[in-house]
């Protein structure tokens, strides 16, 4: 029989607007996703983040599903906020990771998502140092595959989790000048965050070392503007966010970079700089940071830092984003 | 399909003032005293019974929101997943008196889930019930403490409660689903 009242229909009367429902098997990145998904998405965080501060913590919603994290590459806060995002839901997590599976002898990606599926995998969390790979992964699976980063093109739970922080401070994001601080050309990080700021209305400006920064991504989007340039002390006047990027040290020795001591000179996130920024702005990094080199440790640690927040930000939005998947695919 | 009004405004208001004196009553007074309403409408009713029982008692008595898509026994199976809300518990309920309301008693499957949510927040000394309306055909050994007005229904019936905090104003509706199949 039809559970009327929990349907919850208002028959005849006014109607209520039809709820936006999550429509995606896979996420791979934040670029397919429209407004609606976003704010379903930030409202459900919302109320994963009040769960996670109750007295007890862990609810049991999705008891009898399977969560794998399959990491080729490393990680430590990616892959411990899934699972434990995933444990406060009650899901089952499985930790694999590339070395001592038999993705070291020699397995294909193919054939270890299908193994994963046959096991009884709902959702597969998966990083990969290539680039795309978790698309190839999505194709041949039926679980729902999650990005958990690929290369050096997404990491769309990253951006959620980092608008989710960010909205929580701002509120609004429409008009907010947000500057990204870094090695934008190899950052996941960066991209992902594109698709969601600029969706929220947010006057997006990339800033880094012309070696490291790909004009192309200038107007690169329809539905805003993303600006490009290599002058930090006049991309940060005014900037309400700054989120650092983290530099890899061998971008040094690949002579991409002059040097470290070049590299702060010109694009350390530090006081002076901070000072040129609204009053009150965020200072983000997804991290790991490199303190004293892409952000002074001051600055990470300071007034404006909301680096830790974002890591607990991070498992509200991936419970979130577990339990519109895991509800989705047994719709 | 036929609409037959069985609550209106004003009869609402009054239901709700004798579950206010029934409450304190069963309490012996409003001391220990917490309403937690289920969302969406029994929210609002419990906002509006701990405003009734603070005018007969003045004494203040806390009112929170329990969302209880988390914990409903059908989540991964509906065509339509519970969309999530923020619960809001304002008081330590250990050792209290909490008072759950919602606006229709039907399958007693939403007070089960009710119920395991609460706990998640304390150990109350005892949960009541209270419902605006009673329509029968429990699934679940549950039944209230404190009702309103029982409207027994058929299968192709339904009820509906509208809250003046949701739905703009006050009223409860029977329909008769079968006709819309007719």
């Amino acid at each position: 029989m039809l559970d009327v009242r929990e349907e919850s229909r208002p028959v005849a009367l006014e109607s209520a607007p039809e709820e936006a429902r999550w429509r995606w098997k896979d996420l791979l990145d934040t670029d397919v996703l429209d407004p609606a998904d976003i704010q379903l998405v930030m409202d459900t965080a919302e109320a994963m983040s009040e769960v996670r501060s109750r007295p007890m913590s862990k609810v049991a919603t999705l008891r009898g599903t399977t969560v794998v994290t399959l990491f080729y590459e490393q990680s430590t806060r990616t892959r411990a906020s899934f699972e434990v995002a995933a444990k406060a839901l009650g899901a089952d997590v499985v930790n694999l990771t590339a070395s001592g599976s038999s993705v070291e002898k020699g397995e294909s990606l193919i054939d270890t998502v299908r193994t994963l599926e046959a096991i009884g995998a709902d959702l597969v969390v998966m990083r990969h140092g290539k680039s795309g790979a978790p698309y190839l992964a999505a194709r041949h699976s039926k679980a729902g595959i999650i990005n958990g980063g690929d290369g050096t093109h997404a990491h769309p739970t990253q951006a959620l989790l980092d608008l989710f922080t960010m909205r929580r401070h701002l509120g609004d994001l429409a008009g907010r000048k947000v500057l990204i601080v870094g090695d934008i050309l190899h950052s996941r990080v960066a991209r992902s965050n594109i698709w969601t700021l600029v969706s929220a209305g947010a006057e997006v400006t990339l800033c880094g070392p012309a070696t490291l920064l790909p004009t192309s991504l200038a107007g690169r989007s329809e539905r805003g503007s993303v600006k490009v340039t290599t002058n930090l002390d006049q991309a940060i006047a005014g900037a309400d966010v700054v989120m650092a990027l983290r530099i890899q040290k061998e971008r040094a020795e690949r002579g991409l970079i002059p040097s470290l001591r070049e590299y702060i000179r010109g694009y350390q996130v530090n006081a002076r700089r901070l000072a040129l920024a609204a009053p009150g702005a965020l200072v983000m990094h997804p991290g790991p940071m490199n303190e004293g080199i892409e952000i002074s440790p001051e600055i990470a640690h300071g007034v404006g830092s909301v680096i830790e927040e974002q890591v607990s930000n991070g498992v509200a939005v991936r419970m979130a984003i577990l339990y519109l998947m895991a509800t989705a695919r047994t719709a | 399909m036929s609409i037959e009004a069985m609550l209106g405004r004003e009869e609402v208001g009054r239901t709700l003032r004798r579950l206010a004196h029934e409450i304190i009553e069963n309490n012996r007074g409003a001391e220990n005293l917490v309403l937690v309403g289920l969302l969406s409408r029994g929210y609002p009713l419990a906002k509006r019974l701990a405003a009734a029982i603070e005018d007969f008692e003045h004494v203040t008595v806390p009112v929170g929101r329990l969302d209880i898509g988390l914990y409903r026994d059908d989540v991964t199976r509906r065509a339509a997943p519970p969309r999530i809300r923020p619960s809001e518990i304002p008081a330590d309920i250990d050792g209290k008196t909490v008072v759950l309301v919602d606006d229709v008693l039907y399958t007693g499957r939403s007070i089960r889930a009710a119920l395991d949510a609460l706990l998640d927040f304390g150990r109350p000394a005892r949960v009541r019930l209270a419902v605006l309306i009673d329509r029968g055909h429990r699934e679940l050994p549950i039944r209230p403490d404190f009702v309103g007005k029982n409207i027994p229904t058929g299968a192709f019936q339904s009820v509906q409660v509208r809250v003046a905090e949701v739905d703009g104003d006050d009223g409860v509706y029977v329909f008769d689903e079968e006709a819309t199949h007719a």
